[in-house]
């Protein structure tokens, strides 16, 4: 597969000069050296393939958006280049460069123009854009009437109207109303099918794992991570728990899976296991069947709370089911080092067929932000097998009575 | 050696290809233009009337207060309306002048947020600039007209220079406008230096006054403005109908096609930095 995007060993600064004349000085060869040089970017280097959708991640401030501007186009990398192969269309702050006193066809013509389309392009799918769009008489009103859904609709047209061979997405589509979300959606899937590469910025770790099958994850500038969607977003996640004395490992597991361990290690998880209810370790289970998960933990200094958390998620890491003794009023106030708890938690396995994995937190309350003393995914992988109820889809067990009448003869 | 030619040959096709760029995006200019200039009509009935209204005011205070005076010292013209008619001419290319040297000032810091956002050839904002305010000066062009017809004044004979005065005063005002413009936006402290500076300047051009009521001894100073001869320039083929004296104006296109140059080669240096400080 050949790549689309190429970004070779870009590097961003910002440089701050004690005089601007030493700024413009500096245009003309003379060498000035700048008071302050703001790094924003290290180094990064990646191919990204036709066709591929990638997730990029970071916290705020990582870098994201500036390496957005930089693919895009409107910042220059201090070192470095990018290659891109075809036309890149950016959905990074939709309506920009919309004019109030406008109407919505006329700022189409506006902001498509400034995408660089001709007046002949744009009259070409001005019945799509109008159509998608779906905001019907308001079109030809002038933009300063619309919501801001509705002003959503019309720039996600525009920018859409021609299928780019790079589509960057930013957060900005997770606003407007979720039936737009689901259209705006498709689209985009619809794209990547034909071949578009995708870019998606997000926080949201379910869009990032359910759209993309690779991602970056950026930390103070630099590719501190680059893989499988699921693994960078553990990583991502325990990376947002981080304190100083805290510490990040994956390890593979033999299934090839990794296991990602965080924490500052005042209490850790011991042991865990899967019990069906004759009391045997279990693996597969049963759709329908009554477990128990035992998870044994340790204290190993004194602290001021301790407070269990788990998450059932399926084989694409989205969250089945989760919830955590915060939440039950179970919370055990001041455990002494060296003490150790037996958490006994029994569910039906409403679950669909398929892989399932376990994660645990021990925490102090009801987030893992405060103080995160161990937080383990994939901590236990267990498999539901449909036995003896009726043929389903879907991950949840969620069995009805059905009744059919006949009601004409 | 070789090393340097290629330098060179690799800057004039990045000269190039900038350029291309911005005639790509002709259609956006154009558009751009003609939707601002409607923008202005949509929510106020006399819109664009008003950027025509604002200059013909100017003029209408002056000549009240000071045609009493002023008249007495255009004994070569035969109308009692002389004095506004001469207002009018060096008005009507100085607000040309100063709309389009005070927009570029801020175009590229007013549009910030689009630069930072949006791939396009920022050249096009400035040139989006120069349109609107070409089309004012139209607008204002066919009032004067109007004008005139009423105080019974039609010139006719030197009109074929206006649009040769024009070009100059656009090449002048958009070379100094972008490049300050340019260092504007890392310097901001320029644009609002130069809203000061215009104003001496327009006083320092014989725009309301008549250069002999300037003694002798100034005339060489004045002659350093190259606003002087364009100025004179319109006077003449407004007023005393005839065509300006040609020597007057070497020297604005010298000026004019310097600061052009000198404004490209920084706005070229610039622009990948723009963004950075915007």
């Amino acid at each position: 597969m050949s790549s689309v995007l190429e970004v070779k060993n870009i590097s961003k600064s910002f440089k701050d000069y004690s005089s601007e004349w030493h700024r413009v000085a500096s245009w003309f060869g003379l060498n000035f050296k700048p008071k302050e040089e703001h790094h924003i970017l290290k180094h990064i280097d990646f191919a990204i393939a036709s066709g591929e959708a990638i997730g990029i991640v970071g916290q705020n401030g990582a870098g994201k958006s500036t390496l957005l501007k930089i693919i895009t186009g409107t910042l220059k990398p201090s070192e470095g280049s990018v290659h891109i192969h075809g036309r890149i269309s950016a959905i990074l702050e939709l309506g920009m460069g919309f004019h109030g006193d406008l109407t919505g066809r006329q700022n189409v013509y506006h902001s498509a123009g400034l995408m660089g389309f001709t007046h002949a392009q744009i009259d070409a799918v001005m019945d799509d854009i109008e159509a998608f769009a779906e905001v019907d008489e308001y079109f030809d009103q002038p933009v300063r009437t619309y919501s801001s859904g509705m002003q959503m609709r019309v720039a996600f047209a525009v920018v859409t109207m021609y299928r780019p061979e790079i589509l960057i997405v930013d957060e900005a589509l997770s606003v407007g109303d979720t039936y737009f979300q689901h259209k705006s959606m498709e689209r985009i899937r619809e794209f990547q099918k034909q071949g578009t590469t995708l870019l998606l910025v997000s926080h949201d770790r379910g869009a990032i794992q359910a759209i993309c099958d690779r991602a970056i994850l950026l930390e103070k500038g630099a590719v501190i991570k680059d893989g499988n969607p699921e693994e960078v977003m553990d990583f991502y996640n325990a990376l947002i728990a981080e304190k100083e004395n805290s510490t990040v490992k994956q390890v593979v597991k033999e299934d090839g899976k990794v296991e990602t361990v965080s924490g500052t290690g005042e209490a850790t998880v011991e042991r865990i296991g899967l019990y069906n209810t004759k009391d045997e370790l279990v693996e597969f289970v049963g759709v329908g069947d009554t477990v128990e998960l035992r998870i044994k933990v340790k204290v190993h200094k004194d602290i001021e709370s301790l407070v269990l958390g788990y998450g059932i998620k399926d084989r694409l890491g989205q969250v089945m089911y989760g919830t955590n003794t915060w939440y039950t009023k179970q919370v055990i106030e001041s455990p002494k080092a060296g003490e150790i708890y037996n958490f006994i938690l029994s569910f039906p396995v409403n679950l669909g067929a398929g892989s399932y994995s376990i994660q645990t937190a021990l925490v102090d309350k009801d987030t893992h932000l405060t103080a995160n003393y161990e937080w383990k995914d994939l901590a236990l992988v267990f498999n539901v097998t449909n036995i003896d109820k009726t043929h389903f889809a879907g991950c949840n067990w969620n069995e009805p009575k059905i009744k059919v009448e006949k009601i004409w003869e | 050696m070789k090393d340097t030619n290629d330098k060179y040959t690799f800057r004039r096709q990045q000269m190039k290809n900038m350029i291309l760029a911005v005639w790509s995006y002709r259609f956006f200019i154009l558009s751009s233009i003609k939707t601002e200039f409607k923008s202005r009509f949509i929510r106020s009935k006399l819109g664009g009337f008003w950027m025509v209204i604002h200059p013909l005011a100017q003029v209408l205070v002056y000549a009240l207060i000071l045609s009493q005076i002023m008249t007495a010292k255009l004994p070569e013209v035969s109308t009692q309306y002389a004095y506004p008619i001469y207002i009018l001419s060096g008005v009507v290319v100085w607000t040309l002048f100063a709309e389009v040297l005070s927009k570029s000032l801020n175009v590229f810091i007013s549009n910030g947020n689009l630069l930072k956002k949006m791939a396009f050839p920022k050249l096009a904002l400035p040139l989006i600039t120069i349109g609107g305010a070409l089309l004012n000066f139209g607008i204002l062009l066919v009032m004067m007209f109007v004008v005139f017809g009423f105080l019974g004044h039609l010139p006719y004979h030197a009109l074929h220079w206006l649009p040769l005065l024009t070009l100059l005063t656009l090449a002048l005002a958009t070379g100094l406008g972008l490049f300050l413009g340019t260092l504007n936006v890392f310097m901001r402290d320029i644009g609002q230096m130069m809203d000061v500076v215009l104003q001496f300047w327009f006083w320092l051009t014989p725009v309301i006054y008549m250069m002999s009521i300037v003694p002798e001894k100034y005339h060489s100073l004045f002659m350093i403005n190259p606003m002087t001869g364009i100025v004179l320039g319109f006077q003449n083929i407004l007023l005393y109908d005839k065509a300006p004296d040609v020597s007057l104006l070497v020297y604005p296109a010298i000026f004019a096609i310097i600061s052009l140059v000198l404004a490209m080669i920084v706005f070229y240096k610039a622009r990948e930095e723009m963004a950075d400080v915007l």
